[in-house]
This record gives C-alpha cells, structure tokens and sequence, in this order.
C-alpha cells in the first residue's frame, strides 16, 4: 500500500516546506492582527462588535466542519453552541459562589464539554444517514430543544434567561476581564487555538475521510471507514467547537436565553458560513465577519439589513456558488503571477458602478419601506447621509436612474473585465 | 490682486464662515434612550409608549428644556428579547447615554437591570441610570433591587392588593380561574393572586391557574374552553400586548360572560376587540385617573393635546409623563446630568401627576409610592375613549397612596 | 367535561384541517420533485397578508379567489426562475435555496407591510356564533374554515385521480422520465404543481389570517408545525399528509385541555415519580405546558424510528 498523499508530500523537499512556510506565515501573520487589532480602532463599539465577530468565526468554522467538510446540512447547529453557553454560564455562576474552582480562561472548555456531550447524545442518531434526512433531524432535534427550554425552567432560566458574572470568578494568573478589551484577548486566544485545531482536524485521516464521505459515501466505506462513524466523529467535533464558541458568549454577554440555541441562530450561522464560502476553510471566517459587520451597522441605518442580506445569500446561491472566498481563490494564480496589477483598473471600474446600482437599488427599497410603513404625510427620511421627502417624485426617479445607470455600466464594463481575468489567470 | 490671491482670501473667508457656522449650534441635548418593543408582537405597545414620550419630552424642551439643554430621545428595539436589550444597551452606554427608559417586559427589565448594575460597578465613570416606567415585576424593587434602578409604575403586589380588595367585597364570585403569560411577571401576578386571595377570600376557590408561552398564541379558544369547563365566576388575568387582544377575542367567540379582573385590559387594541361584549364586564388596575368621569384638568388637556397629534392612540400610560418629568426634575435639582447626583436627587422626590396625585420616590427600595384605581369598561359617559373605539374606562374605585402601599426587603447599597 | 371534549375536538378539526391544507402542498412537491420547500409557508404568510390588503379594497370574498392565485404565480415564477437552476447543483443546494427564500420573504414582507402584525379581521358576514352548547359557543368562521378545507381536499382529491392532468401528475412522481418519453413537459408539470402547492398555502393563509394573525413571523410559527406533520405522515404521501394533520391538531388542542402534571400521570400508569432532582421541572410540568413540545417530540421519534413516516414509501 503506497503511503498515503500527505506524508508522500513531505517526502519531497522544497515544495512541501515552502507550503507549510507558507501556511505558519498566515498563521503568525493572523495571529499578529488579532493582537494589535483593537490598537487601530479604539472605541468601545468597535470593541463590541470585534468581539461578536470573534464568536461568530469559531460558530461558523465549527459549522463548516459540518457543511463545507462533511456534506451534512444542519439546521440545529446552534443548538451545542446554546446548551455549551448555558452550561458555561451555569460553571460561571457556581464558580462566582465558590462551589468549584474554574476561572474565566478556562470557561470556553466547560462549554466545549458541554457542546461536546449534546453532540454525542444527538449525534448518535442524527449521522446514521446523511442528505435530508440529516437535515430534517437536526432541524426536528433544534425545535425540540427550543421548546423544551419552556419547560426545564430552572437550566434555562425561562423567558428571563440565565445571567452570569464574569468579575465574580476566581482569578486565573490575575487576570481580570472587567472590561471589553480584556474579553476581547481572551476571544482572540480562543480563536487562534480552535481555529488551529479545526484546521489540524481536517487534515487528520478522520477529516480527509469526512471529505470522502461527503463526495461519496459509498465508495469511502469501500476504502474500510463507516460513514457513519465519520460522521459522527465530525459531528461530535463540530459541536465540541460550537460549545466553545457558547462559552465564550456566556462571558462576552454574561446572559444566554432560549433564542440562542433557535432556529433564527442557526439560520444565521448558514447564511455566514455560505456566504463565505463553504469550500475553503477561510470561508466561513470571512463570512461571519461580513456578516457580523452588516448587521451591527447596518441595523442602526436601516431595519433592512437582514433583506439585504438574505439577497447576497440568494445570489450567492444561484450564481455564486464558492462563495466570497472561491471569488478570492479564483485570483489565486493572478496573484501569484504577480498579474493582478491588470486586473486593478477593469475591476474598479465594474465595482464602481456597480456600486452606484446597488445605492440606487437600495435607496428604492428604502423609499419603499419607508412609504409603505410610515404615518403622516410629508414626513423627511435621512438616506446616504442627506434628507430626502420619500413622497416626492425626484428620490424616486433619482435612485432609478442610479440603478438602471449602473447596472447598464455594469453590463457595458463587465466583458472588459471578465477578459482582463482570463488573460491573467492563463 | 493676482486670481490666485484673490482665490486664497476667497477660501480664507469661506473657512472663517464656516467655523463660526459650526461654532453657533445650540447646546448638545441631553440623550435619553427608550429601549422597547417595536417590532414583534407587541410593537404597538412600544411605538405608542414612544408616541408618550416624545409628546412629554416636547412639552418640557417647549417650556425651555432641562438645563439650558433640549431633551432628545433615542428609541432603540428591544424586540422583548433580554438578549436584543442587551445589545442596544451597549449601543447605549458606548454613545455615552446617561438615562435610559424601558418597561416592556418584566423579563427585559431583568436583564436590563442587572446589566446596568455590574456596568455600574465596573465602569465609575461612565453609569448608566436605568428608570423602569413599567416593569413591573415586584422582584425589580426587593430582591433585584440597586442604587440605579427607580421604578415609576405601581407593581404588581401593589396592584394585585388593590384588585383583591374590590373582588373580596363581590360575594357573587366563588370561583377564580388565574391565566397568564409564562414568565417573571405573570408568575409574580399568580403568586400574588393566590396568596392575597387566600388571605382575604380564603372561601373562593381557585379553578385554574395556567401560564401559557407569551407572545406565542394566537389562538385562546382552548384556554377559554378550559375556563369555561372550569365553572369560574371570574378569571384573573396580567397579559398584555397581543395576548390580551387575543385572549379578548377568543373570550367573546366563545361566548365567556364572566367578570374578567385585568392589570392590562385596554388601549393599544385591546379596547376595540373588547367591544360592547365587555361593557361593564371588564375590569383595570393602574395607577391614573382613566379619565372618566369627570377628568382632572391637566389630564383631560393633556389627553386632548395628544389625540390631536394621534388620533388613533390614547394617553394609557401617563406614568411616562410622570417619569419624564421626575428626570428632569432631579436634573435639574442636581445641577448635572452626573448619574449618582441625579439618582441622589430622585431618591425621596415629590411630584404631583396629571391626575392631580401626591406621589413620592421611595428611598428604601426606589418605588414609586402613589395611590391605585380601579376602573371599568364601558360605553357610558365615556369623553375620553380608547382606540377611538367610543368605547372607555370609567373610574369605580381608588386606594390612596397609604393604603396601597407595599412593604419592602430591598437592601439598598449605597455607591460610597 | 362533554364542553371541552365537544370544543377541543372542533377546535382541534379546524386546526387540523388548516395544517393539512399546508401540508397537502408542501408533500406533493416534495413528492415530485424531491425538494422540502422551507419556503412553503412563507407562501402561507403571502397569502394572509395580500388578502388582507385586497380584501381592504375590494372585500373578503374577492381577495379569497384572487390572493391564492397570485400566490400560486409567484410560486410558478420562483420555481422556473431559482429552483430549476439551482437542481442541478443537487438536493442541499435545493434546501439551501428555498431556506434563502423564506428570508427574503419574510423580509419583504416587513418591508412592504411593516412589522406590527395586521388587523386581518374575519368577514363581518361570518361574524357570529353558530350554535351555543353547553355555555360556550362555536363561531360561524371556524365552520367555514371546515367547510372551505374539506372542499379543498375533495378537489384536490378529484383533480388528482380522475381527470387526465392529474393522472399525468401522479406519473411524473414515480416516472418522470418515462413520462417525459411520453412527450409531456415534465418541467413544466413540476411547475405547475409548484405553483398550485403554493396556491394551496396561500388559501390557507388568506382564510387562517383573522385566526391565528397576521404577522412577519407567523411563517416561523406555522411553519415548524407543517414541516412535522409531513414527516409524520411520511414524505409525498396525501393520506400520511391528512392523517397526521389531524393527529397533530386534535393531540395539541386537546393537551391544552389537560391540566395534569406529566409527573401525576407517570404515578397513575405505576412509574414512581420523585420529585427532587435535575429532572424535577419536566415531572411538575402539566401536560398543558408541554402541549407545544408533543408535535418535535412525535417528529424525532419518528425519524429516528421510522423515517419514512407513518405512510410514506421514501425518504428523501
């Protein structure tokens, strides 16, 4: 039996080292912009909102485990993600009693366990088939569960939730997390190490074998692995994972409720890791941190945000398959043979005018929504930062024009660039 | 001069211009946040509670603001999700918003409040004072209590004694079916319900008491069946926002005639589904005149000024006139919008509402104390109505502020 | 005691009826075509909300006709325009694209309609109890809503076996290539069938509307609920679809009736219940409380023990 492809490429020198170089300098080089981070932007709203995209990343990772490396679509992932949280929340709280001794750092684990053992316990039955029927299961396990958070009052803490008191638990190396920015740390450790392990993970046999299993389950059983073995290793995985990213929430927002473990948190973690790309493993990292972004700003601007959203999530079904990062991958030669300086110019162009049809389709659905919605005639609406009269003709005919324009460049512009793009990445 | 001279003094006097432009705008306003339902299943509680404000806060910013300063309100969704609040709650504290009003829910309230406590504590220079215009969970002022939250509404104990009076004094009832919404606030009204009943009726008997998931039925016609199976002479009820409106259609379908003792039967639509089948039938326990008859003269004008502007909502809540007015007040007392000072200068105020009460801020436990009515609806003698439905509250009884007083096991702590 | 039981039952029949409505569609297109359509009750939530605003103009009964079929043509266009072109990327792809519609739905309607929900009210014609018993009453549109149900179903039932379009119909299920031999469109069958499944939400969502509400998120609600009943009665089968309709909706109406506790009723049966520990709040819970739960409970059980439902014949 030959050896396998991973140890046969180290046996070849410059080529594997170079690519492993190449791999431990993204890794340094990500771990340096988590550190300095918070020095580019100070405030306490960018803090926030860093902080929610450092748990969104571990949540998505964890759910491509599931999607983009195992095939299995589920819609209950935020379930070990919720019951990690809770059960962390709860270690927390007894910690701050002096029932047990636990410090903050080490919360995430409690709540990995947590995700780990629900996973176990569901995993069992949900991974004997893949496809729909995993599907529907896990998305039968996830209303059961919320609707079970009714009754088990006392874990679930009802309507009010469970809080929690991160200032109260013992100290770990006296290391406080009273603030945000300590929190913040504290979120990008944890990132680094999970994100490091589920990357190892899918380079283990069990990893590669959930890719076979996922292209083709029965032939991966010919090669000696139960399909449903594997998966319910990268189930348990996933949820171990999800369950880390629960802790971590628990300590971020000191407060877990049933909606965290609901389908509307599951669907979300969909939308990013899509969105993202769910073939690359850096996907899902950039999608949450789209994601994230859009809706910590845009939700002051506008009640929308989830609209546009749900749009990019359907264009990127239809047409757009790979996702943000295979549009990225795509350069990837480009990149390489250093010809990407051509595709600057043909590019801008595009995005600029594109750009101008998504304001002006944007600015219509505004005006929609606004006189739709709206009581009282006359009233003012601010859009693109100036005032506009929404019951007057000129924004009306103003965003059209913006859209039709636009998408007419686009459709003008975009041949030139599509040819730049195939002359670079010969 | 050369054109390019001239350009330079030309922009010169533009920037000039524009500085001293800048330079005139008037005094940064004093933000106040409003953090509550308007969206959801009970956005019409939230978005007409905000009509409230607005209308109060214009009044104040017309009679020359509070210190110099204009009051501004910024309403942000609470979507009566603890977890939701809490994120708008950090917007809060990161635009630097010293006040903020929420009442819709009792759960919100919870996490709103602890929330603010252990900010408090971890951040001295930048606190947050929360003013509570309508949770009203009685936990908020005992056991929950702290320095910064104040309570502007009577809770529910408070209530529930003023509505257990009235119901021990109507011997036709002999038995009582409890229904409310799953969480901290109807648990706290069964509680007080039974308990208080138990006391002073202990010959009714109580024929049911169910908690149903809040926000999530639509359709009551079991439950009325339920109660109607029950034999009840009267039900008891705290539900509020979609689940009153529809445990008041489900009753008149199928036909429940009983006397129904509520903390939040009507406005916001709930009159206008009640209809001509509540007349008489319906009772309210709050905390103003309703109205009729015979409305004190600040009310009624305010009430008239309101509908002018909203024709389709009622001033149901004139506790936010009271709130609003109490912040200003202690504002303006304390000379600063610095949040200990204010909190110091709220604890033990006086004020008179619309309804032309005394009310006071109790120090110990920071509830407001004021005194109780009772109320009925009904289409008689009614000039001021609800949902523009012809339809309104009559007063039937009112418990001065001595009597309806609760005691308290609130251990304040004192910021030092 | 004959109160509730009479109430619960119509009640539960009413109920049941409306959610087989729902799921009749929603298995036939699964049926056909292989897709579970997270979008079905959306479709549900269109139909309620343009009725309501038609009706506003043009009265109830109007809007009871042309709602649904609007509904039925956005249904077609989303079919032809996103489902066909997303097939070919296989079934998780299908999911993930009717799941991206449901958002965009959901969304739209928020934008167009607002968030507060709507008061859709019930046609002052059927505004009256129909008959009183035992001191309650039975309102006129519950019985209408019966009526219209059951005459959907017969319809469909009608449609489906004895006229040509039907028998081609229930062809193109377990033969679509050879029904494609036979030189029909099998494309555009499926379409159509798209098409009339979502008209048949829509119907339910312009008659359910005063009912249960109309509001963004009453998709969500329903939604979970039609999504049990099909698997319960088994995937692209209409009996399995009708049976467990009214399985699930007289077993919720009747739960809510019941005021003993689950520990009260393991006591009953033997089973001793102790009332300390981690599992004390399922054994003081009432049967009440758990009502909303029975249905996910039935649906895991289910799949875990018999995927292919109670008269199912596949699974995916």
């Amino acid at each position: 039996m030959s050896a396998p492809a991973a140890t046969r490429s180290l046996a070849l020198p410059g080529v594997a080292r170079a690519v492993l170089a190449r791999r431990v300098g993204l890794g340094l080089a990500a771990a340096v912009l988590l550190l300095i981070l918070p020095q580019l932007v100070p405030t306490g709203t960018a803090l926030a909102i860093m902080n929610q995209m450092g748990i969104a990343v571990i949540f998505a990772l964890s759910f491509n485990m599931l999607l983009g490396q195992g095939g299995m679509l589920s819609f209950g992932h935020a379930v070990y993600f919720g019951i990690g949280g809770f059960i962390a929340a709860h270690v927390l709280n007894m910690a701050g009693r002096g029932t047990l001794w636990l410090p903050v750092p080490l919360l995430p684990l409690v709540g990995g366990l947590g995700g780990l053992a629900f996973a176990v316990l569901f995993g069992s039955f949900s991974t004997r088939r893949a496809g729909t029927v995993f599907s529907m299961i896990s998305l039968g396990v996830a209303e059961l569960m919320a609707a079970s958070s009714l009754i088990f009052d006392r874990f679930f803490g009802g309507e009010e939730g469970i809080t929690t008191n991160r200032s109260k638990a013992p100290l770990l190396l006296g290391l406080e997390f009273t603030r945000d920015r300590q929190v913040y740390y504290l979120i990008a450790f944890w990132l680094f190490v999970a994100a490091l392990a589920m990357y190892a993970f899918s380079r283990t046999p069990v990893g590669r074998m959930a890719n076979a299993v996922r292209d083709n389950p029965e032939r991966a059983e010919f090669v000696g692995y139960s399909q449903h073995r594997v998966r319910f290793v990268s189930f348990c995985a996933a949820g171990f994972f999800a369950g880390i990213a629960g802790g971590l929430f628990a300590i971020n927002y000191e407060i877990l409720t049933a909606e965290n473990m609901g389908l509307n948190a599951s669907g979300g973690v969909l939308l990013m890791a899509y969105i993202g790309g769910i073939g690359y493993f850096v996907g899902p990292i950039i999608g949450a941190v789209i994601f994230t972004f859009l809706q910590s700003m845009l939700s002051d601007y506008t009640g929308m945000w989830l609209l546009y959203l749900g749009i990019l999530f359907l264009i990127t079904v239809l047409f757009v398959p790979m996702g943000l990062a295979g549009i990225l991958m795509l350069h990837a030669p480009a990149w390489r043979s250093r010809r990407i300086g051509r595709l600057v110019v043909p590019y801008l162009i595009t995005g600029a005018l594109g750009l101008v049809a998504v304001i002006g389709a944007i600015g219509l659905l505004e005006l929609l929504h606004f006189v739709a919605v709206s009581e009282g005639a006359g009233a003012t609406k601010r859009l693109f930062w100036t005032t506009i009269a929404p019951r007057t003709l000129m924004p009306w005919l103003g965003f059209a024009a913006l859209a039709v324009l636009g998408a007419l460049g686009v459709r003008w512009t975009a041949p030139r660039a599509a040819a730049a793009f195939a002359e670079v990445t010969k | 001069m050369s054109t390019r001279h001239s350009a330079v003094v030309f922009l010169v006097m533009l920037a000039i211009l524009a500085g001293l432009a800048s330079s005139a705008t008037p005094a940064d306003p004093i933000k106040v946040a409003y953090i509550d339902p308007l969206s959801g299943p009970f956005a019409a509680t939230g978005e007409n509670g905000l009509n409230q404000f607005k209308y109060a806060a214009d009044a104040i910013n017309k009679s020359g603001g509070v210190l110099g300063r204009q009051l501004e309100l910024v309403p942000l969704d609470n979507k009566v999700s603890p977890q939701e609040s809490l994120i708008q709650l950090k917007k809060v504290i990161g635009d630097g918003i010293p006040f903020v009003f929420q009442g819709n829910s009792s759960g919100v309230a919870h996490a709103i409040s602890d929330a603010v406590q252990k900010h408090n504590e971890r951040d001295a220079g930048n606190r947050v004072l929360y003013l509570n215009y309508s949770a009203v969970d009685p936990a908020l002022t005992n056991e929950k209590c702290h320095f910064w939250h104040f309570r502007f509404d009577a809770h529910a104990d408070m209530k529930m004694a003023a509505l257990t009076d009235v119901i021990a004094t109507n011997k036709s009832i002999k038995k009582m079916y409890i229904i409310g919404q799953d969480y901290s606030f109807g648990k706290a009204v069964a509680d007080a319900a039974v308990s208080m009943l138990g006391k002073k009726r202990p010959d009714i008997q109580i024929v049911g008491n169910e908690l149903h998931p809040i926000g999530k039925v639509k359709d009551f016609s079991p439950y009325v069946q339920k109660i109607v199976a029950s034999g009840a002479d009267a039900v008891i009820t705290g539900n509020w926002g979609a689940d009153m409106i529809a445990l008041a259609k489900a009753a008149n379908d199928g036909g429940l005639k009983v006397p129904f003792y509520t903390y939040y039967a009507a406005s916001d639509g709930v009159t206008a589904a009640i209809g001509a089948a509540g007349i008489d039938r319906i009772r309210l326990v709050h905390e103003s005149h309703p109205g009729n008859p015979n409305a004190p003269k600040a009310l009624g004008d305010y009430i008239t000024g309101y509908r002018k502007l909203h024709p389709q909502n009622d001033i149901n809540q004139p506790r936010i006139h009271t709130a609003l007015n109490m912040l200003a007040q202690a504002i303006k007392r304390a000379g600063t919008t610095d949040v200990d000072k204010v909190a110091a200068a709220l604890e033990g105020a006086e004020f008179t509402n619309l309804s032309g009460d005394q009310l006071v801020m109790r120090r110990d436990d920071h509830q407001l104390q004021m005194p109780i009515y009772i109320s009925v609806h009904t289409n008689k003698n009614i000039k001021y109505d609800l949902d523009a439905s012809g339809f309104g509250l009559s007063l039937e009884n009112k418990i001065e502020r001595d009597k309806a007083t609760q005691p308290t096991t609130c251990k304040m702590q004192r910021p030092t | 005691m004959f109160q509730l039981i009479l109430f619960s039952i119509l009640n539960g029949l009413v109920y049941g009826m409306l959610l087989f409505m729902l799921s009749s569609g929603l298995t036939l297109i699964f049926g056909m075509m292989g897709v579970l359509n997270f979008a079905h009750a959306s479709f549900y939530m269109l139909g309620a909300y343009i009725a309501f605003t038609l009706g506003l103009r043009l009265g109830f009964w109007p809007a009871l006709v042309i709602a649904p079929i609007v509904v039925g043509l956005l249904g077609a266009v989303i079919e032809r325009q996103g489902l066909r072109r997303v097939h070919r990327f296989g079934h998780i792809a299908e999911l993930i694209f009717t799941f991206g519609v449901a958002i965009v739905i959901e969304e739209i309607v928020q934008l167009v309609w607002g968030r507060p929900a709507k008061s859709y009210q019930v046609p002052a014609a059927l505004d009256f109890p129909l008959f009183r018993a035992f001191g309650s009453s039975f309102p006129a549109y519950k019985a209408f809503m019966l009526v219209i149900s059951i005459a959907i179903f017969a319809f469909i039932f009608v449609i489906l076996t004895r006229t040509r379009a039907g028998l081609i119909i229930q062809a193109s299920l377990t033969h679509p290539q050879m029904v494609a031999m036979l030189g029909h469109n099998v494309p555009r069958v499926f379409m159509v069938v798209f098409g009339i499944g979502s008209a048949l939400a829509g119907v339910a969502g312009v008659i359910a509307g005063p009912v249960l509400g109309t509001f963004p998120g009453m998709a969500q609600v329903l939604g979970s609920i039609v999504f049990v009943v099909v698997v319960i009665g088994g995937l692209g089968s209409l009996t399995g679809a009708f049976v467990a309709s009214l399985l699930i909706g007289i077993v919720q109406t009747f739960a809510v009736a019941m005021d003993v506790s689950v520990g009260g009723m393991l006591t009953a049966v033997g089973v001793p219940a102790s009332a300390g520990g981690a599992l004390h709040d399922l054994w003081k819970v009432t049967i009440a409380q758990v009502a909303p739960i029975l249905p996910y409970v039935l649906l895991v059980l289910t799949l875990i023990l018999r995927p292919t439902g109670l008269f199912g014949t596949r699974e995916t």
